[in-house]
């Protein structure tokens, strides 16, 4: 007899059965690093279903879930899914008016919050609702704390809710069971909302077949399991933290742990150590930050240390952890680097145990990258999508190229449209967006295949290097492609700049905007006693200017290497007068260039640019913080970048 | 909802002089149990003398103090903390060079029953102690959100954290009445924001009854449900904020003529 196909509720009773006293979940609570065996955790996801099916929660209903990464939040998504309902997370930093959208939507009658602040925005979403819409009825609260007063109706709190449920047990002691056992995997396991830079947020339906296919490819090439630990503290709402935090943990049979708060996070991981962790680029950046800045204050010894050492790691340090041959005498000096800098730095890093780490989310700096790398950190790269359970490529142990996101993941087909984008079809896809046949109608084809919106290229090994959105790509005159995000992000890269726009669409030539960032610039221009009267005197001297040329011809010579990207190397280039200021609508909220704003307002730039002219005087409107408007004008000379011969496809 | 209860703390005619400078004259006022009570005025008005009168740190004399209907002529600072009363202060009284966690277990001393000697051992009792101890502050420490900083020296804190641990520190004692003097003083907006909360949420998690003296008039207004006004050493006023608010003699004194 073959077991019945694997829910999530299903993995969690053979986990509870198999492993029963082995940590399932930790949490730090008052100090203490507090566990939950297999055995409890499936006790309490039974407390909490029957709690909720005795509240009136039935299959198809949809459980809203509201906080931050606490285990009781999780266990909750696991019982929702066990009364065959559907979990839905919602950001908790989302304020109650963009809330009460998804609410609406999903027809949220049940939802579970953290605390006292997710209480109160959920009840000023029931206020929102008022006017006749079908309102939230049941709130339930992981945190008591300050809500002792509150009397507002379908209020519980999460202990009250077991209470409830051990009673309803009694009563109906096969309820449960009878439940689980009914679930099928082609059911919808989650809603995760995408989160609607461009119009209304959707809501994403996968089912329990899906993330569990994404969680087993995970958890097969990275060989997680049992006694892996892994920090949970990204946002439970985001496909990411789904991924790792609930199909994976449900999968493997792992250690989940979440931290005492926000804040704690890095002292946190170093007590747990955890084997298996994810990080936005950003993250990254922010430890390295740190610990450049330590390192800058130790004495001259131990900085003489670290500078032979790293380079050192750099040289020869991603090409050991990559298994590649490296000469015997450096394997050996890299030991020792280990035993002195490499493993030290890892500790502070809360990094001693990891097997591997992962980014995604934005582009991450090639130095950045290396740096973890060269280390001894396993960190990797992987692309995907809420549509596609955040699993469509993996970068393979042994097999990390910098530039790629990594091969297509197990049980997934890629194709590169003819206009470039990227196209998923397999294991991980969407069932559908939430009630939106006509949004759903849009990205998946007749084939089956989900059309990602991203822009990318497939090389020779099947890696995929993404390269940009693909509503953004365009082409050359003599017919190559243009991807200016890519272009930019090379650009931005380089600490002395901080903002670039390029253009070349419909053009013989790529050229380029670009802002300093005044604070890497104006400090590199004190070290080396250049004076400055301000933005706009230090970014037309013509050191500066010299600086960001060596920049761009950087990043041409990067481009002239890359298949097909030798023809859009930046031909010419000006350094702004101003800053791009989402203030004066250059630039979205969340700091995204907007291209067609851009190249009106400055037209005469961009005519000054192809026009073969040597300089150009622009007068802008700028608009102050407090309201006031004013004009900023300046003569902008124009250069040419160092072009190099491009690399000649060897295939 | 919070139910203020009976007289918890009863200041009668209370005088105080310092050699020839009469720093309180003939106070009275009461405190009711789990109410939040505010003594304002301009500086050099007599608050700070008027807790310490409380506290025990000064002797009034004339007048008496009624706590929990027993009436002393004078107290000291032990007996009045073995009562539950605890303090914060001003000027901050904190061990700089030691860790928050260090800091806010100090304020559970008088409850620990354990000698000298054991402590220092860290001995059988005394080690299981201790752990209960610990327990209650750190569910101080998550109470106040401090959590990042348990282990962090207080002297490199910011003032405002600083401030909110030398609240943790009175907590820990369990008070039934908590004098704040000045709890919110060289705050910026955001850390009185904070503060304010945290001294309601004491109030109602705890039904700690509070007294604060405060200069900010108006966050003294918003968190107290009665205020006593002093100036100059004399009571010119006493009810709740809208009542003090409309007080002509108060506004004259305190608010200045020209309102």
């Amino acid at each position: 007899m073959t077991p019945p196909s694997p829910t999530f509720p299903r993995l969690l009773l053979a986990h509870a059965q198999q492993q029963p006293e082995a940590p399932a979940m930790r949490e730090k609570d008052l100090g203490i690093w507090q566990t939950w065996s297999w055995r409890e955790v499936a006790r309490e996801v039974r407390e909490i279903a029957c709690g909720l099916a005795s509240l009136g929660f039935q299959a198809g209903d949809n459980l809203g879930i509201v906080g931050a990464n606490r285990p009781h939040l999780y266990m909750a998504m696991v019982a929702a899914q066990s009364l065959r309902g559907v979990p839905v997370p919602l950001y908790q930093d989302a304020v109650a008016g963009e809330m009460v959208f998804m609410l609406d939507d999903a027809a949220i009658d049940f939802a579970i919050a953290e605390d006292q602040e997710q209480v109160d925005k959920l009840l000023e979403c029931r206020e929102l609702q008022k006017d006749g819409r079908k309102a939230i009825r049941h709130i339930v609260y992981d945190d008591p704390r300050g809500l002792r007063h509150y009397d507002q109706p379908g209020l519980l709190s999460c202990d009250r809710l077991r209470e409830l449920g051990r009673a309803w047990d009694a009563a109906h002691p096969d309820f449960f069971m009878q439940s689980v056992a009914a679930g099928e995997p082609s059911e919808v396991a989650v809603i995760l909302y995408t989160s609607g830079t461009t119009g209304r947020p959707k809501g994403v339906c996968q089912s329990h077949a899906s993330f569990i296919a994404a969680g087993r490819g995970g958890v097969e090439t990275d060989r997680l399991g049992p006694g892996d630990n892994i920090m949970s503290y990204l946002p439970m709402a985001w496909v990411g933290d789904h991924l790792f935090s609930v199909a994976q943990w449900l999968v493997g049979g792992f250690t989940l742990n979440c931290p005492e708060s926000s804040e704690t996070v890095m002292n946190d991981m170093r007590e747990i150590g955890p084997s298996y962790y994810f990080g936005p680029p950003r993250t990254f950046e922010g430890l390295l930050t740190a610990v450049s800045i330590r390192m800058e204050d130790a004495a001259a010894p131990k900085r003489w240390l670290y500078r032979k050492f790293m380079a050192l790691a750099r040289r020869v340090g991603a090409e050991i952890l990559n298994g590649a041959p490296v000469a015997t005498s450096d394997r050996l000096l890299y030991a020792l680097g280990d035993l002195l800098i490499y493993g030290p730095l890892r500790n502070v890093l809360g990094m001693s145990r990891i097997r591997v780490a992962y980014t995604a989310g934005a582009a991450i700096g090639p130095d950045l990258f290396r740096f973890y790398r060269s280390i001894g950190v396993n960190l990797k790269q992987f692309y995907g999508q809420t549509e596609t359970c955040a699993y469509v490529c993996l970068q393979q142990d042994g097999k990390v190229k910098l530039q790629t996101v990594g091969s297509a993941a197990p049980g997934i087909e890629l194709k590169i449209a003819p206009d470039g984008e990227v196209l998923v079809r397999g294991v991980s896809v969407l069932q559908g967006y939430y009630k939106r046949p006509d949004a759903t109608a849009e990205v998946l084809d007749a084939d089956g295949y989900f059309h990602t919106g991203d822009a990318g290229v497939l090389d020779a090994e099947g890696h995929l290097r993404i390269i940009d959105r693909a509503k953004d790509v365009g082409r050359l005159r003599g017919g190559a492609m243009f991807a200016p995000n890519y272009i930019e992000n090379k650009l931005k890269f380089f600490a002395q700049i901080k903002e670039a726009v390029c253009f070349g669409d419909a053009r013989d030539e790529v050229c380029a905007f670009v802002n300093i960032d005044f604070e890497a610039v104006g400090n590199w221009a004190e070290r080396r006693g250049l004076a400055y009267g301000g933005y706009v005197d230090l970014a037309s001297k013509p050191e500066v200017q010299a600086l960001v040329a060596e920049c761009i011809a950087q990043v041409n010579a990067d481009l002239a290497s890359e298949e097909g990207m030798g023809d859009t190397q930046i031909a010419r280039f000006l350094v702004l007068h101003k800053e791009l200021d989402p203030d004066d609508d250059e630039l979205t909220r969340t700091r995204k260039v907007r291209r067609g704003f851009v190249a009106t307002k400055y037209a005469v730039l961009i005519d000054a640019l192809y026009g073969g002219k040597s300089e150009q005087f622009i007068e802008t409107q700028v608009r102050f913080e407090d309201g006031r408007s004013g004009v900023v004008s300046a003569t902008l000379k124009i250069l040419e970048a160092r072009r190099f011969p491009p690399l000649k496809a060897a295939a | 909802m919070r139910r203020i209860g009976e007289v918890i703390l009863d200041i009668r005619n209370i005088s105080l002089r310092f050699g020839g400078v009469k720093a309180l004259s003939d106070i009275s006022f009461d405190v009711r149990e789990h109410e939040v009570r505010a003594i304002i005025g301009p500086n050099g008005a007599g608050k700070s003398s008027m807790l310490n009168c409380i506290n025990g740190v000064y002797q009034p004399q004339e007048g008496s103090i009624t706590f929990r209907g027993r009436t002393f002529r004078h107290m000291n600072s032990r007996q009045v903390a073995e009562m539950g009363v605890a303090r914060t202060f001003q000027n901050l009284a904190l061990f700089k060079g030691m860790s928050v966690l260090d800091n806010i277990m100090t304020g559970r001393n008088l409850k620990m029953k354990s000698g000298l000697l054991a402590q220092a051992l860290h001995w059988g009792p005394a080690a299981r102690e201790e752990m209960a101890q610990r327990e209650f502050v750190e569910r101080i420490i998550d109470f106040l959100e401090i959590q990042p900083y348990r282990k962090t020296p207080v002297g490199r804190l910011p003032y405002g954290l600083q401030k909110r641990v030398d609240l943790g520190r009175a907590l820990a004692m369990e008070p039934q009445v908590l004098l704040l003097d000045e709890p919110m003083a060289g705050m910026n907006v955001e850390e009185k924001q904070d503060m304010s909360r945290f001294i309601l949420d004491v109030n109602d998690e705890f039904g700690t009854t509070i007294v604060l003296i405060e200069h900010d008039m108006g966050v003294v207004m918003d968190i107290s449900d009665r205020v006593v006004v002093l100036d100059y050493g004399r009571k010119i006023g006493d009810g709740t904020p809208d009542a003090v608010r409309g007080n002509e003699e108060v506004v004259r004194a305190y608010l200045g003529t020209e309102h």
